[in-house]
């Protein structure tokens, strides 16, 4: 192994991205130009309520975006989150003459613990679940908006809201959104590429997976859900100055499928897409207003929208405009000379990496792994094996932390683990790959381990920025061949290239013990040769592998140390030539006489 | 206690209505993994066809209820192939964005053909009701309750003493392997969505003299409905009918004890509880996704 002095050296030579805010100058002076046209322009009243509605809407599906559009979950109480900034701001500086900013500030918050209260009661559950909570949410402040009169007026509304001293005529107003409208969509449009923005895409993507690369897939969820409402508070809160008056109808459930149609129509991925499916659909109503005389009409025309865009153009219009420019825009050429792999995998808990003491799984009366003890060496690749149904992926579950152990514990690296939900397992520095790959899909191969080289508790990146986690992620797919074609999405690799990358993201993660389930399963012979030298390479640096797998030739030339499991009991344990000639695994395999 | 009494039948019978929407719910949910988010429309639109029907053009209410049952089974085949079906190979929020959309779509173009105005349906039965001791039962909150035994054992035969029922429920549970012993999967699925809102459309015809018929009916009973199946269990049959009972007893206590206004509002904080301490309801119990 060579020493992290060199390794140190080698990133100091590569050339850094330019800093960020200067690569998007161009957006800010564009966005200082519409609010300087916004405050100067001469508009009438008619123009002015417009464009106030489409800037304060705006910056609500812009919660959707992250909400739906990054981390695939559905929020159907937008407008409940609206109307409680809109509220805050509403009865706070007309009945009780509170200060402006204090009232949006108060509103974001009240909407934030709204939010999060929502989120930690629902998401670790399915999407289902979430859609329901909503809708019964969105109904309970539609009801206490009527019938709380004492506080809320009721059904008249709210009037006469104030607006901060700084900004008291509608046109200064309106600048003011505007600039709010771009700051909230910067940070948006970044937050995507930023870590919490990455474990959105992640979650979205494949939620076990994000789990064993590291990722607090439920707290990740209710950032999502409850930055989704603050961005409906904060909207609302904008709403209520702009247009001086809110009444309960204008926060119902029917506004919370206006915001999700303008989000799907748009394009649910991107703070563009929220912004041109926003506008549309507020100069569109406009356009065709005598289909408001028949109520009810224009709801139906919605939802029959929403069943179409998802048939036909499920990424919506700026996604559509993304698949018809992707030819004449340039792929990204990245310089993709990178160091070579370094894997310094920690060594803190002696001789013995894993230790697996008396573990068993029962799944009702089934008992698929049934006190099984085992230890995993350091420094060599250990193979556990057995026939069809013995209980080695579901041991691998346990020791990976998606099942959790009836009895019996798990200790990684001196730590207990056995309580342990994946991610925090994947700090302790467990990493693994899944015998029916589970890749980002959404994602370039670089990303996917980007994401894995981001694991909290890798000490090869530490606080690094994203210079050196994308160059980390550059050398663990050249590791497994394939550094080439870095840019390119999942589904554009083979079967058995995904397989690598998958290693590769787990590689890139430095884990202390690398779990590999069937990494030999629909591969073809070249493929498997491949794969044996990759592992002899893996070996060669002093990472630790558990590996299942049916290839007696791989197991035999590769493991040093096997175990052997039937009917989810240990029934052999040791050197891998002992092991395989033992009488009790023969009869295992082959059957007795 | 007297009163007590006649809250526990008042909440019976709504909880029936209830049960019979969840079970619709459930039945899809398990053939198709997706909650239909429609469900609660069905009934809806079922007891706008008995006004149309029965009031409107003064049909018999025995033909009205068979029409308006056959007009159910219509909209449930439309509704499998124009928005579940298509997008079937796709993951659950698609699908499940595609039954809002629809739900939106049937309550608004409800809306927009019948206006705003509630209307009023009459039960089936001449004789309101009858008094038994302290208690007064009444004859549309009698109907409900039996036919909701009725469908129960019906529907307990069906799927585990007929042919077509275990096909369904091999369906329902293993896809491939149903399709690989010569069960034809897309007819399954036609079947259990004409089903569920044959059903659905009952629970409304049933309720809607009780109530009135109004657009938000649909999304109302679909909340509680919902509510009921995660109370019971999710996923699981016997789970949404016994869950469906107690919220409507919960409720009808609710709104006589507490407050009327926000009687709607106790299916949500019954749900939030469960969501927070048990969220695999009564009985059932959450399988984890196969890594």
């Amino acid at each position: 192994m060579s020493a992290p002095g060199e390794n140190l050296a080698v990133t100091a030579a590569l050339p850094r991205t330019k800093p960020l805010l200067w690569r998007h100058l161009p957006y800010f002076i564009g966005a200082a130009i519409l609010v300087m046209l916004a405050s100067t322009m001469e508009i009438d009243g008619y123009i002015h309520n417009i464009l106030m509605q489409a800037t304060t809407f705006a910056i609500a599906v812009f919660g959707l975006s992250v909400v739906l559009g990054l981390c695939g979950q559905i929020n159907l109480a937008q407008a409940a989150f609206f109307g409680l900034g809109a509220y805050a701001v509403g009865l706070g500086t007309s009945d009780y003459h509170l200060s402006y900013w204090f009232c949006l500030a108060g509103g974001c918050v009240i909407a934030l613990l709204a939010g999060a209260f929502l989120g930690m009661s629902t998401l670790r559950l399915g999407g289902h679940y979430l859609a329901m909570v909503t809708i019964s949410f969105q109904q309970i402040v539609t009801l206490v908006m009527i019938n709380s009169i004492w506080l809320t007026h009721g059904p008249d509304g709210v009037s006469r809201i104030g607006r901060p001293e700084l900004f008291q005529s509608s046109q200064s107003y309106l600048a003011f959104c505007v600039a709010m409208l771009a700051l909230v969509g910067y940070a948006v449009w970044h937050l995507s590429d930023m870590r919490l923005g990455r474990a959105m895409r992640a979650v979205r993507d494949n939620e076990l997976a994000a789990g064993v690369v590291g990722i607090d897939v439920f707290r990740t969820k209710v950032s999502a859900f409850a930055l989704s409402a603050v961005l409906g508070g904060l909207a609302g809160g904008l709403f209520a100055g702009g247009f001086a008056y809110v009444s309960p109808d204008q926060f119902s459930f029917a506004e919370s499928v206006v915001f999700l149609t303008m989000s799907l129509l748009g394009g649910v991925a991107s703070p563009i897409g929220s912004a041109i499916g926003t506008g549309l659909l507020i100069l569109i109503p406009e356009w065709l207003r005598f289909l408001k005389s028949i109520p009810g009409l224009y709801l139906a025309i919605y939802g029959l929208s929403v069943i179409l865009i998802i048939r036909y153009m499920p990424d919506g219009i700026w996604g559509f405009v993304n698949i018809l420019t992707a030819r004449w825009r340039g792929k990204p050429r990245m310089k993709l000379a990178a160091p070579g792999l370094q894997l310094a995998p920690a060594t803190i808990g002696g001789d013995i990496v894993l230790s697996v003491k008396a573990l068993s799984k029962h799944f009702g009366g089934l008992k698929a792994v049934d006190n099984v003890d085992f230890e995993v060496r350091r420094g060599g690749v250990h193979a556990l094996i057995g026939p069809n149904g013995s209980g080695k992926t579901t041991t691998l579950n346990v020791l990976s932390g998606l099942y959790k152990a009836t009895s019996g514990t798990v200790t990684l690296d001196g730590t207990d683990v056995t309580d342990m939900p994946p991610h925090q397992r994947a700090v302790a520095g467990l990493g693994r790959t899944f015998q029916n790959i589970r890749l980002f899909r959404s994602m370039t191969a670089l990303e996917n381990v980007v994401i894995g080289a981001e694991r909290p508790g890798n000490t090869l990146i530490g606080r690094a920025g994203d210079d050196a986690l994308n160059e980390r992620a550059m050398s663990a797919l050249s590791f497994v061949g394939l550094g080439t074609r870095a840019h390119e999405l999942i589904s554009s690799f083979s079967y058995g290239h995904q397989r690598l990358i998958e290693i590769a993201r787990a590689l890139a993660a430095n884990p202390t013990l690398l779990l590999l389930d069937e990494p030999a399963a629909g591969l073809n012979s070249s493929e498997k040769l491949e794969l044996h030298a990759l592992l002899k390479r893996i070996a060669a640096q002093g990472l630790t592998i558990l590996i299942i797998d049916h290839d007696m030739t791989l197991v035999s030339e590769a493991a040093q140390h096997i175990t052997v499991l039937n009917f989810g009991r240990r029934i052999a344990d040791g050197e891998s030539m002992g092991v395989l000639r033992h009488p009790d695994v023969v009869s295992a395999y082959l059957g007795t006489e | 206690m007297d009163l007590v009494l006649q809250l526990l039948f008042t909440g019976i019978g709504i909880g029936a209505v209830y049960a019979l929407v969840a079970l619709g719910f459930v039945l899809i949910f398990r053939a198709t993994n997706v909650v239909n988010f429609a469900q609660g429309e069905f009934s809806m639109v079922a007891a706008y066809l008995m006004v149309v029907f029965a009031v409107d053009l003064g049909w018999p209410y025995w033909l009205s209820f068979l029409l308006a049952l056959g007009g159910m089974a219509l909209l449930g085949a439309i509704f499998n192939l124009g928005v579940y079906y298509p997008l079937r190979h796709r993951t659950f929020l698609p699908v499940i964005i595609a039954t809002i959309g629809a739900s939106i779509l049937l309550a608004n173009s409800v809306l927009a053909i019948y206006g705003p105005q509630p209307q009023v349906l009459e039960g089936w039965f001449e004789t309101p009701g009858i008094q038994l001791g302290p208690v007064y039962l009444d004859s549309q909150y009698l109907l409900i309750i039996a036919v909701t035994i009725v469908l129960v054992t019906f529907n307990y035969w069906f799927f585990e003493h007929t042919m077509l029922g275990k096909k369904l429920q091999a369906t329902s549970q293993d896809k491939e392997m149903a399709s690989l012993l010569g069960i034809s999967v897309s007819t399954m699925i036609m079947i259990t969505f004409i089903y569920s809102a044959v059903l659905g459309g009952l629970a409304g015809i049933l309720v809607a003299p009780i109530l009135f018929v109004s657009i938000q009916m649909g999304s109302t009973i679909a909340l509680k409905a919902f509510a009921a199946t995660i109370i019971g269990g999710f996923g699981d049959v016997a789970g949404a009918i016994i869950g469906g009972l107690a919220l409507g007893i919960i409720e009808t206590f609710g709104a006589a004890y507490v407050s009327v206004p926000y009687k709607d509002g106790f299916a949500f904080l019954v749900l939030v509880a469960f969501l927070v301490f048990r969220p695999q309801g009564i009985f059932g119990e959450r399988v984890a996704e196969k890594a």
